[in-house]
């Protein structure tokens, strides 16, 4: 099987995650959104190792990993203090700057 | 899909089927957590996709890779979201109504553009040689590949994501930590609080759902002693959630209370 099969359903998963982050408002959902464009761009990092024959690419998955977890530590933390402050998880109840 | 798979790749023939059995299946899960109304839901198809990318960089020789990706995204990550869900509960966010007039009909322009551009670039691009396979640099294992990379050039880089790590965990904590602004109620506070707030209603505490009802089931109102049904004894999040049942049907002056005599 050609390898950059693996490269279109990366592309597919990550187009689907940017509409995800746009659309939805759950702010819970849309952190789900961007694991997943993480996710597709790690599918790519570990196909492109395939294709290049070193283990390289498959290291960058691995930080990109780490990172994503850091994020998400973070970025749920957020959520939870949000939440806590202003009793809504949604993202476009967060508009203070506006007003 | 057979044929299909032969017309699109040529090599592995057990991969290409796993790959457009797994594949559209990855893809449709990805579309439904768009498209599903509770954030629950979309946690548990994101947990399908990770498992089945998990199972994709196993098939390209990433072991260790997939099993970090199973280790760490559907056990930890997922654990993490679903234990914020808890935490967050339901609320009006979940609804699928757009707030932004004419948003979605752009975002899914975009989408189809952006996706085009990507999958035609893919398309086009060749690398004028076939792909070389990871096993020369798999022949000591995945593992020990990887781990003489991690300490050997990238061992910078992998002291800075560990300092990042410890970051990030005194971050959540600073970030998650509530400091009490005001002092604690006492149980002299609370009691006169009961007595001489805007109601004497609540002073003897609130009914439990179901009693007196007609169904003894914590969806349904309790009914007061004159007969009507008291809303505030349902949990509130049984309410937000609408699971609460119609209580005008059990208003007793509704409720056909004559009894007929059988014969």
């Amino acid at each position: 099987m050609d390898a950059s099969n693996y490269l279109y359903i990366s592309a597919l998963l990550f187009t689907i995650g940017a509409v995800g982050v746009v659309v939805r408002r759950n702010a819970i959902v849309v952190f789900m959104c961007i694991e997943l464009m993480l996710n597709a761009a790690n599918l790519s990092l570990v196909t492109f190792s395939r294709i290049n024959g070193d283990l390289d690419g498959q290291v960058m998955a691995f930080f990109t990993m780490v990172v994503a977890a850091c994020e998400v530590v973070v970025g749920l933390a957020i959520i939870v203090a949000i939440y806590r402050s202003r009793r809504s998880a949604s993202v476009d109840d967060a508009s203070l700057l506006k007003r | 899909m057979m044929q299909l798979a032969l017309e699109v790749g040529q090599t592995a023939q057990p991969e290409a089927i796993m790959f457009w059995i797994l594949g559209p299946m990855a893809v449709a899960a990805a579309l439904g957590m768009l498209l599903v109304k509770k954030a629950v839901h979309s946690a548990i198809l994101m947990a399908f996709v990770m498992i089945v990318l998990a199972i994709f960089y196993i098939a390209q020789d990433a072991v260790f890779l997939g099993i970090v990706q199973i280790v760490v995204y559907t056990g930890a990550v997922m654990m993490l979201f679903l234990f914020i869900l808890m935490l967050v509960g339901v609320d009006s966010s979940d609804s699928l109504t757009e707030t932004i007039p004419g948003l979605r009909p752009i975002a899914i322009t975009a989408a189809i553009g952006f996706g085009g551009l990507m999958v035609s670039l893919l398309g086009r691009a060749t690398l004028g040689r076939d792909a070389i396979g990871l096993a020369a640099a798999n022949a000591d294992g995945n593992v020990e590949g990887i781990a003489m990379l991690l300490f050997s050039t990238y061992v910078f880089p992998f002291e800075v994501v560990s300092a990042l790590l410890i970051t990030a965990a005194m971050g959540a904590m600073v970030l998650a930590h509530q400091h009490r602004t005001t002092a604690r109620p006492t149980q002299r506070q609370l009691s006169i609080n009961r007595f001489r707030g805007a109601s004497l209603g609540t002073a003897a505490g609130l009914p439990g759902p179901g009693v007196y009802a007609r169904h003894n089931a914590v969806d349904v109102p309790a009914l007061l002693p004159d007969g009507t049904p008291a809303p505030t004894s349902v949990n509130a999040s049984l309410e937000a959630r609408g699971d609460m049942l119609d209580y005008k049907s059990f208003d007793l002056a509704e409720v056909n209370t004559q009894i007929e005599e059988e014969k």
